[in-house]
């Protein structure tokens, strides 16, 4: 079984948000690069598979539509331990996008992974649209992934609890926290490796985008904290009952 | 032409966020001049459907097949767009939970639909049609333009609220046209969390941090929520400690929720905390470190030790029940 992970090359969770002059997008100076937290789960989640099922998973492979500017986030992959990556040489427009460019080359992988959501556009939108490109099967909030002799075992979260299921491949497994141990740092063995590791450069196909960012603003401001002493907890069930009216 | 909502029922009865959907695709048919109505599949009994009238919701198109009850992604989809095909729908909605987030996203492929996830309120214009929601995770607001002719489009949480319209409801049935191959997964045990209330949807969530010393003091936690019929939840260091499960956890790699009122309690605030929850209506803060970020979050604060001001809100709250 060959295991493909979609990688988003998000800025750090604590990046502070500029935007750019056109205020479309984000201001990019000196913001640091990350896998997207969600993708990161995925990919730990296949290393551990691998590891755990030699002979069964032959390779994982990453892969990303961006830019030369994400090769370092694809290598952080190499180095955690995929192995090969493919980057689609495009801007990423919008998820429709993504996932139409993502459609040529994810055929052939039995798994896919995807993270539930990217902390850029908190969109949560391109696995379940390549779900349907390739007209496979798809689960998403999954919790659990294992193997069970040629099929797999699905732990996801519905609406009010949790399911266990059994799937056949081909399949597409949008995933959430709770799937993979902890997620690994890169050691020095791994980021040497990495350099030598094949890096596929592919060119688009022609496609157009369903979407189109009009304009970024900042949140609205919060009034300032009204603070309440510590021994006069009466005063704050007040407050919340008669001023905010929400007890 | 139409609005089309599509209506999850948990073994058979509609949750609260069907019937914001509903309020949601009323108000949307009264800007654009045309019809709401709702899809809904598997078996569900005409006097809850009926329910949906309540909110504005003037037609029903429903197919009762039992077996969508094992969610079945692809499945569901296909059904969604024959109902929204034969409906001419050209707005489909859905809620931003796990089943809606899983479902939208292939069906504007299917449909050939642009996809916006988790909006926050009424499109800002029509045409051409543009609708916001929050982007960095609570960071920024994106105002996000739609190319194409049918919108998919699904509601982030209490970001509507429920307004009620009455509506008389005509219900037909529809048939998706699927054979049991579209069914693919095998359901091997469900597991429903019962006399709890859910994360997702609670008006009031009482959230617990690293301030709270041990997982042996969340019965605080739980007491306090129990009193307000509250949810509980936690922030990520608790979670990755084993304190509380990974599904309590709120914050940007966690649960994004906006309920009506938020308490933190020995949460220091940092960011990706505040991104999944900065967007609840109303936040109370309880923290020893006055320079906590989290009070910059907040409406109400308290600088305090919360294992002391859990008891006293406790208290607080069953004297203003009994007055």
């Amino acid at each position: 079984m060959k295991i493909l992970v979609l990688i988003g090359n998000v800025p750090d969770t604590t990046t502070k948000i500029k935007f750019n002059a056109d205020q479309t997008g984000i201001d990019t100076a000196g913001v640091q690069w990350i896998i997207n937290p969600w993708d990161e789960f995925a990919l730990t989640r296949a290393m551990e598979l691998k590891e755990a099922y030699a002979g069964a998973i032959s390779s994982v492979v990453v892969a990303n539509v961006g830019s030369s500017q994400t090769e370092p986030t694809l290598r952080k992959a190499l180095a955690v331990g995929a192995d090969k990556a493919i980057r689609i040489d495009a801007e990423a427009k919008d998820a429709f996008f993504v996932a139409t460019q993502l459609a040529q080359i994810a055929g052939e992988y039995e798994l896919i992974l995807a993270g539930i959501e990217a902390s850029d556009y908190n969109g949560s939108a391109v696995g379940g649209m390549l779900a349907e490109l390739l007209d496979r099967s798809s689960v998403s909030a999954v919790t659990g992934l294992d193997l069970k002799d040629d099929k797999l075992l699905v732990t996801r979260e519905i609406d009010g609890g949790n399911q266990h299921l059994l799937c056949t491949t081909p399949l597409l497994a949008i995933v959430q926290k709770g799937i993979a141990k902890e997620v690994r740092i890169p050691a020095m063995r791994g980021i040497m490796m990495a350099r030598t590791k094949p890096l596929e450069v592919i060119a688009p196909v022609e496609s157009s985008y369903a979407t189109s960012i009009q304009k970024l603003e900042l949140p609205p401001t919060k009034a300032a904290c009204k603070m309440v002493a510590e021994d006069n907890v009466k005063e704050l069930v007040r407050l919340l009952k008669e001023e905010a009216k929400v007890l | 032409m139409s609005i089309l909502i599509y209506t999850e029922n948990w073994d058979g009865k509609f949750k609260k966020v069907s019937f914001e959907l509903a309020s949601y695709a009323a108000a949307l048919a009264e800007q654009t001049g045309k019809q709401a109505i709702a899809v809904s599949l598997g078996e569900v009994e005409n006097s809850e459907l009926e329910k949906l009238g309540q909110y504005g919701i003037g037609k029903i198109v429903t197919a009762q097949d039992k077996r969508f009850a094992t969610l079945d992604n692809k499945a569901i989809t296909k059904a969604i767009a024959a109902a929204a095909k034969q409906v001419q729908a050209e707005v489909i909605i859905l809620s931003h939970d796990n089943l809606g987030k899983a479902i939208a996203p292939r069906l504007a492929i299917r449909c050939n639909a642009g996809l916006v996830t988790a909006v926050t309120g009424l499109p800002e214009s029509l045409n051409p049609f543009i609708v916001h929601k929050n982007v960095f995770t609570g960071k920024a607001i994106a105002h996000i333009k739609i190319e194409k002719e049918v919108k998919v489009l699904t509601l982030a949480y209490n970001s509507f609220g429920l307004n009620e319209k009455h509506s008389s409801v005509e219900i037909t049935s529809f048939d998706p046209d699927l054979t049991d191959s579209d069914f693919s997964m095998e359901v091997l045990d469900t597991t429903k969390v019962t006399g709890k209330v859910l994360l997702n949807e609670a008006d009031i969530v009482v959230s617990g941090g690293r301030g709270m010393k041990s997982a042996d003091n969340w019965y605080l936690i739980e007491e306090l929520a129990e009193e307000l019929g509250a949810a509980t939840a936690c922030s990520r260091p608790v979670s990755d400690e084993g304190w509380r499960p990974h599904d309590e956890h709120v914050g940007q790699t966690g649960k994004i929720i906006s309920p009506n009122l938020y308490f933190a309690f020995g949460i220091s605030g940092a960011i990706q905390h505040l991104g999944g929850v900065s967007s609840s209506k109303v936040i109370v803060a309880v923290n020893k470190d006055p320079e906590a970020p989290i009070f910059e979050a907040a409406d109400y604060g308290i600088t305090g030790d919360a294992l002391k001001v859990l008891p006293e809100l406790i208290q607080a709250v069953k004297d203003t029940k009994n007055q």
